[in-house]
């Protein structure tokens, strides 16, 4: 029970609560009075005049460039064709006339009109977007007769370049719900359009722009009558990518028909020049949605068209992986220069017998010459003196078996097999004999071209490991561009110079000495240095290799390239791989060739060749 | 357990009238909001906030037949529940809009921060009425009630939702000054206090900074909050007097605010029916705070009286806020039009609290 003090005190509280409401209220009354009554004429004229709307101005989406200015991506107007019913009446006419004037099927029309029921009556619905000039023509000049259809332009992307650079430079996609509520992306609404892939997602932050919007007021009919306000649009920024439109284009004429991946970079900086990937895919066709018969289409393709193979394709490095295999002998004091050994065409370990892929034999070679050659003996003995976990120790600090970094997503790691992973991948040991097929780069081992690319580098600027990367500045309208990053060491080869000067000489005997296995390659007035390799796919006895007729397409080995170029002072590194095209030094070599001539020839260091007589000496050479 | 014959008499027949007429005028300007759509999704709407209505009253009546100083001894446990809801609302809540604040329920969705204003409410009153005395509350009984506030007051402006969170605070505040705190007390919370103010600013949201700059400068963004400010203030004042009558309204039509139906559901009232209907649902929600504060004296235990006047403090804060938002005399924050605005959770909360003043109101008369 409440006393008679408590009582007291309840009454005074509750009797100044009551006084405070009523205050509060009265406020409140004043307020409504005060708009209503006071400016009620004024804002009856504003709400009758009727109206003010918000018309929003997009921003315009940035360009990308390549490394020399060249425009790879921009943006063409498109036009869109949009109603508001309010201003249509009566509807169902205007949009007969309307599918009459466009050839457009009505039906067409009113399934947008019935997807849209939540809408009001006064915001504009679309009801084709992208339509023809001619269309767009006939349209403005009957606009009299067809009420509340707009015309809005819109711009859309358009890749100058199609199909060319597609896994780097990436498509546009329509923003889905999910996306939108996750707040990751400020400023974008329904219906707007975001990176989905490749450059176009990964530097979003940089092309999207922000919208800007205007306060109009418009008449009865919809018109513009004056613009009361403005936010104007903020355009996104331009982005200049690391590669050379002339090179990658280059490169994939050279993959045409092919399935295989081509990687150039800069050694002095990790700067992409070419990053190419067949089959590719047009973007073009993804604005606006794909349609699922072509995203079928794209998938079903048995090459992977929308597999980026320069940074998710993993393969055998086969015969390149004996630069690591040289440079972890060297460092291991397991080889040196003058290290000899015979080579008859096979080695006995155990009770198998390990071949190499000259099947008489390369007889003495040393070190050098082992590389020269690419003689399998040579290594395994190398491999077998070093242990599969001391090559996999080099391998990893060589950078393989981990992402580059690039800044690209999905990039893959590769894979470099140690006792361990092996223990705890198939709960076997690791056997001797596998550590053979290791030091030749066969067996477990995995690596991206991109990988290559970027060890080949290292080898060449004397063992530096660059991040690399394909952004290489970054424009804001009316500025220069501006480096965002500058080139980044992740780490240096686990190798003392002495030990890179012997692989680099190995590297350039390749194609420079004699009997180098890329000697075909050779280019007038500088040296290459380079590897070939041969990544079987599927392992078959000696004497099913031995058949006449060609092999199946798909049993048929990876073809490997790799190379620097000038020899000793090098400003391009390619990794070239095509998927099954069996001869390194006829296949994949001659991609490799032409590119470091068409790089080398830009930048002035050798002279450019005048074809035709030219042509006819290559010839006599080979 | 016998029921006794002066509960019937006593019940009060005047509340439950108020409350059905604030309904009813509710029911009426949504028609009005949904009607503008003219579409069948929108009447999904109109049919959803009848289904509440009546699960409001159900819950309402069935509650009164239970004595109130059940709520007492149980507020320990409608606290806890409702603080696992918050909890599994951060976790598993609906992400819409950049915030998690509901959590589904098969159709229906409902917003435990809601049912939190209640629980709190409780919670503090069955805390005060037990150390309440003649020279007022003093620090040590203050540290509970603090703490009851924390806990969801964090989990609340984590989701977030920074409006209810402060209703939550002012809530806990009036009824702590409604006991009475000792002076130096309060002279300690305000020195606190102060300074604490730029501190929250660096707390805000990047959305929360801009209602409140866009509040004190409207130009600042004529496309976003301010526009909405603009063309509310145009539908309220386009009213006049008498308004331009029901269906008539042209602002609403016209789809410039998003959320017509729930948080600026008053400026569609204010067009259609004017000066006069603002008044007239103003002198309602007036008579129906006035009737609680009174339920509060009338009452006979101080729990009771507390708990009267915390629910009749709950509906004054949402009110005020509310209407002086949409006239844009206060930032935008979503606190919902109480028993008129659209949204199940609200409608609930304000019912089970209105339900809540009537159970102590018929218990006047009762012995203990």
């Amino acid at each position: 029970m409440i006393k008679g003090a408590d009582r007291e005190w309840l009454k005074r509280r509750l009797i100044g609560s009551a006084l405070f409401m009523t205050i509060a209220f009265a406020i409140l009354s004043a307020r409504f009075f005060y708009l209503q009554i006071i400016q009620g004429e004024d804002f009856r004229r504003l709400s009758k005049n009727n109206c003010i709307r918000l018309k929003s101005v997009e921003a315009s989406r940035g360009l990308i460039f390549d490394r020399n200015g060249v425009l790879l991506v921009d943006n063409r107007p498109s036009f869109n064709l949009s109603i508001v019913l309010k201003d249509a009446s009566p509807v169902a006419r205007t949009l007969e006339t309307l599918s009459a004037f466009t050839q457009i099927p009505l039906a067409d029309f009113q399934s947008k009109i019935d997807a849209n029921k939540i809408g009001s009556k006064y915001t504009p619905i679309q009801l084709k977007k992208g339509i023809t000039r001619d269309q767009l023509a006939v349209v403005e000049a009957h606009s009299f007769d067809l009420p509340g259809v707009l015309v809005t332009v819109e711009p859309r992307r358009n890749y100058i370049y199609s199909k060319s650079a597609a896994h780097l430079l990436g498509y546009l996609g329509e923003i889905n719900s999910d996306e939108l509520a996750t707040g990751k992306y400020p400023g974008v609404r329904g219906g707007d359009s975001i990176g989905r892939y490749g450059a176009e997602k990964v530097f979003e932050q940089y092309l999207r722009g922000q919208r800007g919007g205007r306060q109009v007021e418009v008449d009865a009919t919809g018109c513009l009558v004056r613009v009361l306000n403005t936010v104007d649009p903020v355009p996104g920024k331009d982005v200049f990518l690391t590669i050379d439109n002339t090179l990658q284009q280059a490169a994939e004429t050279m993959l045409e028909g092919k399935a295989g991946a081509v990687v150039a970079i800069d050694p002095s900086n990790g700067d992409v020049l070419v990053m190419a990937s067949t089959p590719s895919f047009d973007q073009n066709d993804f604005i606006g949605g794909i349609s699922s018969k072509k995203w079928k289409e794209l998938l079903a393709d048995e090459d992977s068209p929308m597999s980026n193979k320069s940074i998710q394709g993993e393969y055998p490095p086969a015969s390149a992986y004996k630069i690591i295999t040289a440079l972890a002998g060297l460092e291991e004091g397991v080889v040196d220069l003058n290290t000899r050994s015979y080579c008859s065409g096979q080695y006995q370990f155990g009770n198998r017998v390990y071949r190499c892929w000259k099947r008489w034999g390369h007889g003495e070679v040393d070190l050098i010459s082992a590389m020269e050659e690419s003689c399998d003996v040579y290594f395994y003995k190398v491999g077998e003196s070093l242990g599969v976990d001391a090559l996999a120790q080099y391998a990893r600090g060589c950078g393989l078996g981990k992402p580059t970094g690039i800044e690209l997503e999905n990039e893959r790691s590769g894979l470099i097999p140690t006792s361990a992973w092996k223990k705890r991948r198939f709960g076997e040991a690791w056997q001797p004999g596998e550590t053979l097929s290791i030091a030749i780069g066969q067996g477990f081992n995995l690596v991206t071209p991109l990988q290559m690319a970027v060890l080949t580098a290292a080898i060449g600027n004397g063992g530096t490991l660059y991040r690399p990367r394909v952004l290489k500045a970054v424009q804001a309208t009316d500025n220069q561009p501006i480096e965002v990053k500058n080139p980044e060491i992740t780490g240096g080869l686990p190798a003392g110079q002495e030990t890179l000067k012997i692989i680099q000489k190995g590297l350039r005997n390749v194609v420079q000495g004699n009997r180098g296995t890329a000697r075909s390659i050779r280019i007038k007035g500088v040296e290459i240095a380079g590897k070939t390799g041969t990544a079987q796919v599927f392992s078959m006895k000696k004497k099913d290799r031995e058949r006449d007729e060609p092999l199946d397409y798909n049993l048929r080995d990876h073809a490997w390239f790799i190379c620097y170029a000038p020899a000793d002072n090098p400003v391009i590194a390619i990794s070239v791989i095509i998927e099954h095209g069996e001869h390194a030094s006829t296949v994949a070599a001659p991609v490799a060739r032409n590119l470091v001539r068409a790089y080398l020839e830009q930048k002035g260091l050798i002279q450019a060749e005048t074809h035709p007589e030219d042509k006819s000496k290559e010839k006599d050479d080979v | 357990m016998m029921f006794d014959r002066r509960l019937i008499e006593c019940f009060d027949w005047g509340l439950l009238v108020l409350t059905l007429l604030i309904l009813s005028v509710g029911l009426v300007v949504l028609y009005s909001t949904v009607a503008a759509g003219e579409n069948a999704v929108s009447y999904v709407l109109f049919q959803k906030q009848m289904i509440w209505m009546g699960m409001g009253l159900l819950i309402m009546f069935a509650s009164v037949s239970v004595h109130y100083r059940h709520l007492d001894k149980g507020s320990v446990a409608i606290y806890f529940t409702c603080i696992l809801l918050l909890v599994i609302v951060l976790l598993f809540g609906k992400y819409v809009g950049g915030s998690r604040r509901w959590l589904a329920l098969g159709p229906f969705t409902m917003q435990p921060s809601e049912l939190m204003k209640l629980s709190l409410i409780i919670t503090i009153s069955s805390i005060y009425s037990g150390v309440v005395g003649e020279k007022g509350v003093g620090f040590r009984d203050i540290i509970k009630p603090l703490i009851a506030l924390t806990i969801p007051f964090g989990l609340i402006v984590s989701q977030p939702d920074l409006g209810t969170a402060l209703l939550l605070f002012f809530l806990s505040a009036g009824i702590t000054l409604f006991v009475r705190v000792r002076k130096r007390v309060f002279l300690v919370f305000i020195a606190l206090g102060a300074p604490a103010v730029p501190l929250v600013w660096f707390l805000l949201k990047d959305y929360q900074k801009a209602r409140i700059l866009t509040f004190l400068n409207p130009d600042r963004d004529p496309l976003g909050a301010g526009y909405h400010i603009i063309q509310s203030k145009i539908a309220i004042g386009s009213g006049m007097i008498t308004g331009k009558g029901f269906l008539q309204g042209t602002q609403s039509a016209l789809d410039f605010l998003p959320e017509q139906h729930t948080d600026f559901i008053l400026s569609v009232l204010a067009e259609e029916w004017g000066f006069a209907g603002c008044l007239f649902l103003l002198f309602l929600y007036l008579v129906l705070l006035l009737w609680g504060l009174n339920i509060s004296y009338s009452c006979r235990d101080m729990f009771g009286s507390i708990l009267a006047f915390g629910v009749t403090l709950m509906i004054f804060l949402q009110i005020f806020i509310n209407v002086a938002m949409v006239m844009g005399i206060m930032p935008v924050v979503g606190v919902p039009l109480p028993l008129i605005s659209y949204g199940g959770s609200s409608v609930i909360t304000n019912m089970v609290g209105i339900g809540i003043l009537m159970n102590i109101s018929m218990r006047r008369f009762a012995s203990n």
